[in-house]
């Protein structure tokens, strides 16, 4: 039922997405156009239309298939590593794909966008299984130790990309992927985004899996679960999310962090309960973070990894704050 | 039946677990004692598949366990270690829920459902059941992971100083729990115990370690006897009758234990 609420407000701003933006008259130009029937109305009609097939209505799809995509990897990534304080930005899997991306780029630079993806998912796999790998050989440290070494991680692969990009006057593309945006985004460019949908509803099939798995190898073991095989299952959902992001609009931060956060904070870890609502809060959220930025500097745009990279930053300082106060 | 042979764990030149040949038959309440660092919870995670063995074999009901695939192990065997810190949140009623894990894959039948009511009444968590596993006490949450491991309702079932954290009256009904299940229902529960007396009390079996080897095997008759508890633990007591248990006294030991007057 609440669930239901839940998806009326996400139409509810996937309508207002598709009538903001610097082409405005769409909403009064479409009702115009349905009116009356003189030759410029129809021409104003015309472009209107265009803009929403073009333009709009895939912008919004995006929107909402990467914020699915993105929260729930992000759900996942905190089940495999037992930790709240990771996503894919903050372990090395994002950073990786945009290496594998630039590697790409310069090897093969007309590859087609699947294969992009692909090389892209091959190198998120190897970034977040070699974090699953330093994970291991710190099982000491404290639960504010694991991020850290995802954010060192991160960075040392950032900082490889950065240089073989600067290397090769690459830094101009490199950005493409590095700072997510969703106004490029056009019919025919963004339908690989489906793909996390689909990866999504698989992650929902195996939720009881990850649940299992979140309470480490000692439990999974004695219920019978293949913890390597369900990890590696995971590892390969995270990496295929985060590479078809990462290609068609860039990255994008906090969201895979604070949105599972906030739901399971309220749910609990139960992912087959939790899930659906990890992915409903996480595409209204990156849908509403989009439409702020098109309205904040109306008529220009803000890139939505920036406006995330805000809005996020404030919740992840606040859910750290909350933490440390439990813990005292 | 649980056939344990030749059993060896070692970590470089450390030899944990020394050549230990074991057999536990059907039914009844098996202690494991010994002082720390005597092997007994590495004993415990080989004859669950949750280590490998070094060399030997564990042999359930005539299977090798390194050859049997964990969800059908998980069937007949449950197993529950000590370090049950859980990052995750999750309600009681769910982690109990999850014992059923091996048998329903996430479906839950009636039976699934009768299973864990069961469990959830047996450990007194009925009044909690809705509570976050992160919000409820040490004690608790012992239970929680007890009654998760009672759910998944195994012919064998291994569990690792499961006393910890809990109160007394908790502590006297959890083993009471453990022996109703061995008499009422056939169940093996093989046990790693810290207290004696506890083993004394509810065992039926009392299987004593040090340095990796079994140092005494026999009820608690043969067992709780002053040269034997020195042997186990290094420690002079003296042993009392008392509502016809045995218990053994060192709480003030006549002489101070050997280690320290070295």
């Amino acid at each position: 039922m609440k669930l239901l609420l839940c998806s009326l407000f996400l139409v509810g701003l996937a309508i207002t997405s598709l009538f903001v933006g610097v082409s405005n008259g769409a909403l009064n130009a479409l009702i115009d156009g349905f009116g009356q029937n003189t030759g410029g109305m129809q021409e104003r009609t015309a472009e209107a239309v265009t803009v929403m097939v073009t333009s709009r209505i895939p912008r919004t799809i995006a929107l909402i298939l990467a914020g699915v995509g993105l929260s729930v990897s992000g759900l996942i990534m905190q089940m495999l590593a037992r930790n709240k304080f990771v996503e894919p930005k903050t372990v090395g899997t994002s950073e990786s794909a945009a290496f594998g991306l630039l590697i790409v780029l310069l090897v093969a630079p007309e590859m087609p966008i699947a294969g992009r993806m692909l090389v892209a998912m091959g190198f998120a796999m190897a970034g977040t299984v070699l974090f699953l790998l330093l994970l291991q050989r710190i099982s000491w440290g404290s639960m504010y130790i694991v991020p850290l070494v995802g954010l060192m991680l991160g960075g040392v692969i950032e900082a490889a990309t950065n240089f073989f990009a600067y290397r090769t006057d690459m830094m101009q593309a490199l950005s493409n992927w590095t700072v997510g945006d969703f106004s490029n985004i056009l019919q025919g460019r963004y339908e690989l985004l489906w793909l996390s949908l689909v990866l999504t509803i698989g992650a929902y099939l195996a939720a009881d899996r990850f649940t299992v798995i979140a309470m480490g190898e000692t439990v999974s073991t004695s219920l019978g679960l293949n913890y390597r095989r369900t990890v590696v299952f995971g590892v390969v959902i995270v990496s295929l999310i985060t590479a078809v992001v990462v290609v068609t609009s860039g990255m994008i931060p906090f969201v895979g962090l604070i949105v599972p956060n906030l739901v399971t904070l309220v749910m609990g870890d139960n992912v087959r309960r939790n899930l659906p609502w990890v992915a409903l809060t996480g595409a209204c959220l990156l849908l509403a973070s989009d439409i702020a930025g098109r309205l904040i500097l109306h008529p220009y745009e803000l890139p939505v990894g920036t406006t995330m990279g805000v809005i996020g930053g404030a919740g992840f300082l606040a859910l750290l704050l909350r933490s440390m106060r439990r813990d005292r | 039946m649980i056939e344990i042979r030749n059993i060896t764990k070692a970590y470089g030149k450390t030899t944990v677990v020394d050549d230990v040949s074991l057999t536990i038959e059907r039914g009844g309440v098996v202690a494991l004692v010994g002082a720390n660092g005597a092997g007994k919870s590495t004993l415990l995670s080989l004859i669950s598949r949750l280590l490998p063995a070094t060399s030997g074999q564990v042999m359930l009901d005539g299977q090798d366990i390194a050859r049997t695939p964990g969800s059908i192990l998980a069937q007949k065997l449950a197993v529950l270690r000590q370090d049950n810190s859980l990052t995750t949140r999750m309600s009681v009623e769910d982690l109990v829920s999850f014992g059923r894990f091996p048998h329903s894959k996430g479906h839950l039948t009636s039976e699934d459902r009768k299973q864990i009511e069961q469990a959830l009444q047996y450990l007194d968590l009925c009044s909690i059941r809705k509570d976050f596993l992160d919000e409820i006490s040490g004690g608790q949450r012992q239970r929680a992971f007890i009654a998760m491991s009672l759910s998944q309702n195994t012919d064998f079932l291994l569990l690792d100083e499961p006393l910890n954290n809990l109160d007394i009256k908790h502590a006297v009904t959890m083993m009471g729990v453990f022996r109703s299940m061995a008499e009422d229902l056939g169940k093996t529960i093989v046990v790693v115990l810290h207290d004696i007396n506890f083993a004394s009390c509810y065992a039926d079996r009392i299987i004593a370690m040090r340095e990796g080897r079994i140092l005494h095997d026999g009820s608690s008759n043969d067992i709780i006897v002053p040269s034997v508890i020195r042997d186990i633990y290094g420690i002079d007591t003296s042993i009392h009758e008392i509502e016809g248990q045995k218990l053994v006294y060192y709480f003030k030991p006549i002489n101070t234990p050997k280690a320290l007057s070295d």
